[in-house]
């Protein structure tokens, strides 16, 4: 992957935001430019999911910019930023279960792409979804499931894509073959975000990451630059 | 013979639908002594610790508590017999204050309680659980004015009015400034001291090497490493589980 | 044989019926998450509209169009945006009250627009015309809705499956978030299907219309038998919901057909058939598997006060100091008027603990009143003062009964059991003869009206009207004293815990369903005081007296006066009294008064403590100031003295005695300095004050100065 130097398509500046009386985010900032992956890393409960809500107008800032290709969009509808081409695969659940395979798709069709031509597009990409294109998306197996995710995604021809936890739960080799789509996604000119507690992987795809610990940026940086101290920062220990 | 331990998990599992939340998990915890529960995201933890307060049932397995298989028991009645619980999400009554939030439990436990002294002073008896957690002056606040740092140490206080056997804590520190983490961690060194056995599950790590005896560390639901902390922090194992398996092909 | 036949191929029409009204009801509950209690109403409202307009001259088909696919799909959709809205992540008790209130309102609509006392017959269908199936005369009518249903059946499932508007309201139902992030509109799918649900409902309507003589509440209580057939499905599972449906139409047909309406069990099964459905949904309810323990659902602060004792003590004098100037100054009629509503607000005092404290909203409360009303008209022959105390056993006990299984259950599936048992007490026992077993009689109301005495008090003997107001008004203030007493006691506490956190609770050794229990038991047994003490006042009480229809009134105008107090109930019963005699002052809007409570409970969303929590907080302020409060009372006694002897007009008094306590706390508050007065003491009684962040910090700030002078 090659270093990028555009401008960032979605940003935020001094973000916090908070659960209740519980604050979880004190002052993120966060640049994503166009056809790279980022990627957000982190221990648990460090606000990266937290941080990806934010984004997508799931959760209310209290303080800072968010800036999509470079207007505030503080306070839009979750809805109105998926029109406008910004998209959150969500943790662990980024499919309708209840739904089968190609009712998920149609979902995704708002963009003015027909059932047909999404289909074809999510099917070409990940031939196994073709084959169970009738069956409810619950029964799928972990990785189908984001598949299916990442498909129904794209379909909608994002500008940003969010990546929340894209391999809980799923074998190593299905999570390299994931990334290796999400690459190629964001090859094609995308603006990906990638938020991933297990950070070898993601540093694998990533062009720049950010680790967050306690709900502030604690390190920014290349993944060459990053990876020794990553020890540190989750486990806590001096290794 | 040796005394069973005061809490112990057989073989759990918990399905949800096609989903393996806890994988046959067994371990077990020691009066006296702080056992740590870590791990990635989406281990398990959480759910475990519902299995162990039986607030969620669980597809199969057993919890002793003391000796005394409890697995059917509903939540209250563990409760009676010793086990305590906080919640990683605040579980406080809001409309309460600090102090009415402990004296209900202390109020609750003394009356379930046969041979309790007569004349309990629950209202004595809660002022000085809270005034152990340091929250003396605090304690006529409406439970949902405090801080996050203070409103897990009434919770903690409100679970030690069960006079608990078992003390389960649920992320008890998040939320909380570094001093009183410190201070967090004394205190339930201190509870250990006692003889309690207190179970932590805890994304700060380095309050869990600093204040456990032993640590277990679940992965995708299942029981991935056990151990005192040092071994654990050694264990490459445990390092690929959080920064994902060094394994993958790319 | 044929009988059988018969009996079937009606059951499967009547099924059809309940079907097409089921699926609406599960269409708008999935896409939305709310229980539209109001269903049945939407159905009645129609089946009325549909009657005006063929009244008006249009032909059958057109008004038939304009029902289904104009006024139903409008009424879903003013529905959903100006009620609805908004409150999908409101807490479920005020989702259900809201659509509890949606009921009240349409039913008051339907009283109003079109009077009770008018014959409206409707036409079937196509006149008579008749077909023969398998031998069979069936009419048209009846076939048509048997198709219908099968249509409705095909239609939602073509729309649910292959359209992307369905397909997206699935989504919504599957996962509200991620239909956001896929760009669905939740909002336009909600709007979607609540026209859709409205209209499927008007259709349930129509059809059902014609068999029944029209009238509001039968025929609203006739599609409220589709919820069972809706909750067999979970209120999801559109299948289950017409195989629901179709086991309840044919039950329904044979229990026409079959149940005997003489011989020795005759008189007690005859009525059956009318509770058939709601034993079904009673029955369906307990084989639920229990829900799990909620934890922290309600993010939003709640507000209960815990009154001083020098408060509740005031309260109560107010209450009865009121009643005697009442008594003093009214005519006997209208001092019988305001007894009524003294006794109205004695059962409504019950809810304060189970619906207020606990969370649990109980439709069945007027069930337990009257329980305690046939014990006084029984047991308390001459005004017998202990016949009240039987009553509140009674009811305790049957209140246990009624909990028992619902305790267990969530909000919806409470309300629904509850209201279940209201029905079949109302339709069922009470329509019984006297039941003679093992040497004893039970009676309820053996077929006829169970005359009440007055209560005869030791010294007083058989109270006047106005006697009877003032002896109202002192039990009231007794129980207000009485519950104020469990608020400020370890059980209040514990109730609001549970409400807040079930999980927690069951953490700290407490027992939720137990605790539930001792609740339903207390509530009850105050509603049958209340009830008892009321029906002295009607004189003589028929089943119709404390039907659900007239829990409805009573819990919502006491949820908009605010629950969490007495002062909810007195709210309730003042605005029950004035209803009739603001009626008769301003002729023109007496009907729309009729929709008053549903409204009031409708606004909940906007201010979910209540209007005499509210007007508490305002008053707060007299407590600090003695001299001043007892210048308001000698000033307000002098107005209602003045009032009782025709100095002052009744109008100038009231508005005057009412506004001055206002007038003063305002005065109080303005001339004192605003924050380091009010915080002088800052450990006494701030948990029943709202704290904003401010006061937090000017508490840490006084705190902390107590500790360096200590």
């Amino acid at each position: 992957m090659t270093t990028v130097e555009a401008s960032p398509l979605v940003e935020l500046r001094g973000i916090t935001a908070s659960y209740g009386p519980i604050d979880v985010l004190h002052g993120i900032d966060l640049a994503a430019p166009p056809g790279a992956v980022t990627a957000l890393l982190g221990p648990n409960g460090a606000g990266k999911t937290t941080t990806l809500r934010v984004l997508a107008g799931l959760h209310p800032a209290t303080a800072g910019d968010i800036l999509l290709a470079g207007r505030r969009v503080n306070g839009a509808r979750a809805d109105d930023l998926a029109r406008a081409g910004l998209c959150l695969v969500p943790e662990g659940r980024g499919v309708f279960p209840n739904l089968s395979v190609r009712e998920n798709l149609r979902v995704a069709t708002h963009a003015g792409h027909g059932l047909a031509q999404v289909e074809e597009v999510a099917y070409a990409r990940f031939p196994k979804l073709g084959e169970r294109r009738a069956q409810l998306a619950g029964t799928l197996s972990g990785g189908e499931q984001q598949m299916l995710a990442l498909a129904r995604a794209v379909a909608t021809d994002p500008g940003v894509l969010l990546l929340d936890e894209l391999s809980m739960g799923l074998a190593p080799i299905v999570v390299g073959e994931l990334y290796e789509q999400v690459a190629r996604i964001a090859a094609g000119g995308v603006a990906v975000v990638v938020v991933e507690q297990f950070a070898r992987i993601a540093l694998r795809v990533a062009d720049r990451a950010t680790v967050l610990v306690g709900g502030r940026v604690a390190a920014e940086g290349t993944p060459g630059e990053l990876e020794g101290s990553l020890a540190d920062v989750y486990l806590g220990g001096n290794r | 013979m040796t005394d069973p331990p005061a809490l112990k998990v057989i073989g759990v599992t918990v399905r949800f639908g096609g989903n393996v939340a806890v994988d046959d998990v067994s371990l077990a915890a020691q009066a006296g002594a702080i056992t740590g529960l870590i791990g990635p995201n989406g281990a398990g933890k959480t759910t475990l610790f519902n299995v162990i307060s039986g607030l969620q049932p669980p597809t199969s397995g057993a919890v002793h508590l003391e000796g005394a298989d409890v697995t059917r028991l509903p939540t209250h009645k563990r409760a009676r017999r010793g086990m305590a619980r906080t919640f990683q999400r605040l579980e406080l009554f809001g409309i309460l204050t600090a102090h009415g939030n402990v004296k209900l439990a202390v109020d609750v436990r003394a009356r379930a309680d046969r041979d309790i002294r007569a004349g309990v002073n629950a209202d004595a008896e809660a002022y000085a659980l809270l005034e152990r957690v340091g929250l003396l002056d605090l304690a006529h606040m409406r439970a949902d004015s405090l801080s996050t740092g203070k409103a897990r140490l009434v919770e903690l206080a409100r679970a030690l009015a069960i006079r608990p056997k078992v003390l389960l804590l649920d992320e008890p520190a998040s939320g909380l400034t570094e001093e009183e983490t410190v201070q967090f961690g004394a205190i339930l060194r201190e509870l250990a001291g006692e003889g309690m056995a207190v179970v932590l599950v805890e994304h700060d790590v380095s309050l869990v090497f600093a204040v456990c005896d032993v640590v277990h560390v679940l992965d995708r639901g299942a029981l991935l490493a056990s151990g005192d902390p040092s071994s654990i922090r050694a264990d490459q194992r445990v390092l690929d589980a959080y920064l994902g398996d060094a394994g993958v092909p790319g | 044989m044929d009988q059988f036949l018969i009996a079937t191929i009606t059951g499967l029409s009547t099924a059809g019926i309940f079907a097409i009204a089921a699926s609406g009801l599960v269409l708008t509950y999935t896409t939305t998450g709310i229980f539209n209690f109001a269903h049945g109403a939407v159905g009645m409202l129609a089946a009325f509209s549909y009657w005006q307009l063929l009244d008006w001259g249009l032909p059958t088909g057109v008004a038939v169009a304009v029902v289904l696919l104009v006024l139903g799909p409008l009424f879903g959709l003013l529905v959903e945006a100006v009620v609805m809205r908004g409150l999908f992540d409101a807490p479920e008790t005020s989702r259900l009250v809201v659509s509890v209130a949606l009921l009240a309102a349409a039913l008051g609509l339907g009283v109003w627009l079109w009077p009770v006392d008018e014959s409206r017959p409707l036409d079937f269908w196509f006149e008579d015309n008749f077909l023969g199936i398998l031998g069979v005369r069936v009419r048209w009518h009846e076939a048509i809705a048997f198709i219908l249903a099968v249509v409705v059946a095909i239609g939602l499932r073509v729309l649910l499956r292959s359209t992307r508007a369905g397909v997206t309201m699935r989504a919504v139902v599957d996962d509200r978030g991620l239909a956001s992030l896929n760009g669905a509109r939740p909002g336009r799918s909600a709007a979607l299907a609540w026209a859709l649900g409205c209209s499927l409902a008007a259709l349930a309507g129509i059809l059902l219309a014609p068999a029944q003589a029209l009238s509001q509440q039968t025929l609203t209580l006739l599609i409220v038998n589709a919820y069972a057939a809706a909750m067999l499905g979970r209120l999801r599972n559109l299948p289950m919901t017409f195989l629901g449906a179709a086991v309840l139409g044919l039950l329904d047909s044979y229990g026409f057909f079959y149940l005997p309406t003489d011989g020795r069990f005759g008189p007690y099964l005859s009525t059956f058939r009318f509770a058939i459905p709601v034993v079904v949904l009673f029955i369906v309810l307990i084989a639920l598997p229990s829900a799990r323990l909620r934890t922290n659902a309600a993010r939003r602060r709640l507000a209960a006060p815990r009154p001083t004792w020098f408060t509740a003590g005031f309260q109560a004098a107010a209450v009865v100091g009121g009643a005697v100037v009442l008594a003093i100054g009214l005519s006997d009629a209208d001092a019988l008027r305001a007894a009524k509503a003294v006794g109205f607000a004695l059962i409504a005092l019950s809810l304060v603990p189970l619906v207020g404290w606990a969370g649990q909203l109980c439709l069945c409360q007027m069930s337990f009143a009257a329980i305690g009303a046939v014990c006084m008209g029984h047991l308390g022959q001459g005004g017998n003062p202990w016949a009240l105390l039987a009553g509140a056993l009674i009811a305790a006990v049957v209140g246990v009964l009624v909990a028992l299984p619902a305790a267990r259950l969530t909000g919806i599936e409470l309300a629904l059991a509850t209201a279940a048992f209201a029905v079949i007490l109302d339709r069922w026992i009470f329509a019984m003869p006297d039941i003679h077993l093992w040497g004893m009689t039970l009676s309820t109301f053996n077929r006829n009206p169970v005359p009440v005495d007055r209560l005869s008090l030791p010294f007083a003997g058989t109270l006047t009207t106005k006697g009877l107001l003032v002896a109202l008004a002192v039990a009231f203030a007794l129980l207000h004293l009485l519950v104020v007493a469990v608020r400020r006691s370890r059980a209040g506490d514990l109730l609001l815990a549970l409400r807040e956190s079930p999980a927690a609770c069951a953490t700290l050794g407490i027992d939720p369903a137990g605790t539930r229990l001792a609740v339903f038991a207390f509530s009850a047994a105050l509603a049958a005081v209340g009830g008892g003490l009321y029906a002295g006042t009607l004189g003589s009480i028929s089943p119709s007296s404390f039907d659900l229809f007239q829990t409805l009134p009573l819990l919502l105008l006491t949820v908009a006066g605010g629950v969490a107090a007495s002062g909810g109930a007195i709210f309730a019963g003042v605005v029950l009294g004035l209803i009739p005699v603001v009626g008769a002052t301003f002729a023109g809007i007496a009907g729309l008064l009729g929709i008053l409570p549903g409204t009031m409970g409708a606004t909940l969303g906007r201010n979910p403590d209540g209007v005499s929590t509210q007007l508490a907080e305002r008053l707060a302020p007299l407590r600090s100031k003695p001299a001043v409060l007892a210048v308001v009372v000698v000033v307000d006694v002098a107005l209602a003295l003045a009032w009782a002897n025709d100095v002052l007009g009744g109008w100038e008094a009231s508005i005057a005695a009412f506004l001055l306590p206002f007038l003063a706390a305002r005065g109080v508050n303005a001339t004192r300095a605003p924050r380091t007065a009010r915080l002088a003491d800052p450990l006494d009684g701030l948990e029943d004050r709202r704290l904003g962040p401010a006061d937090v910090s000017a508490i840490d700030e006084a705190l902390a100065l107590a500790e360096v002078t200590r």
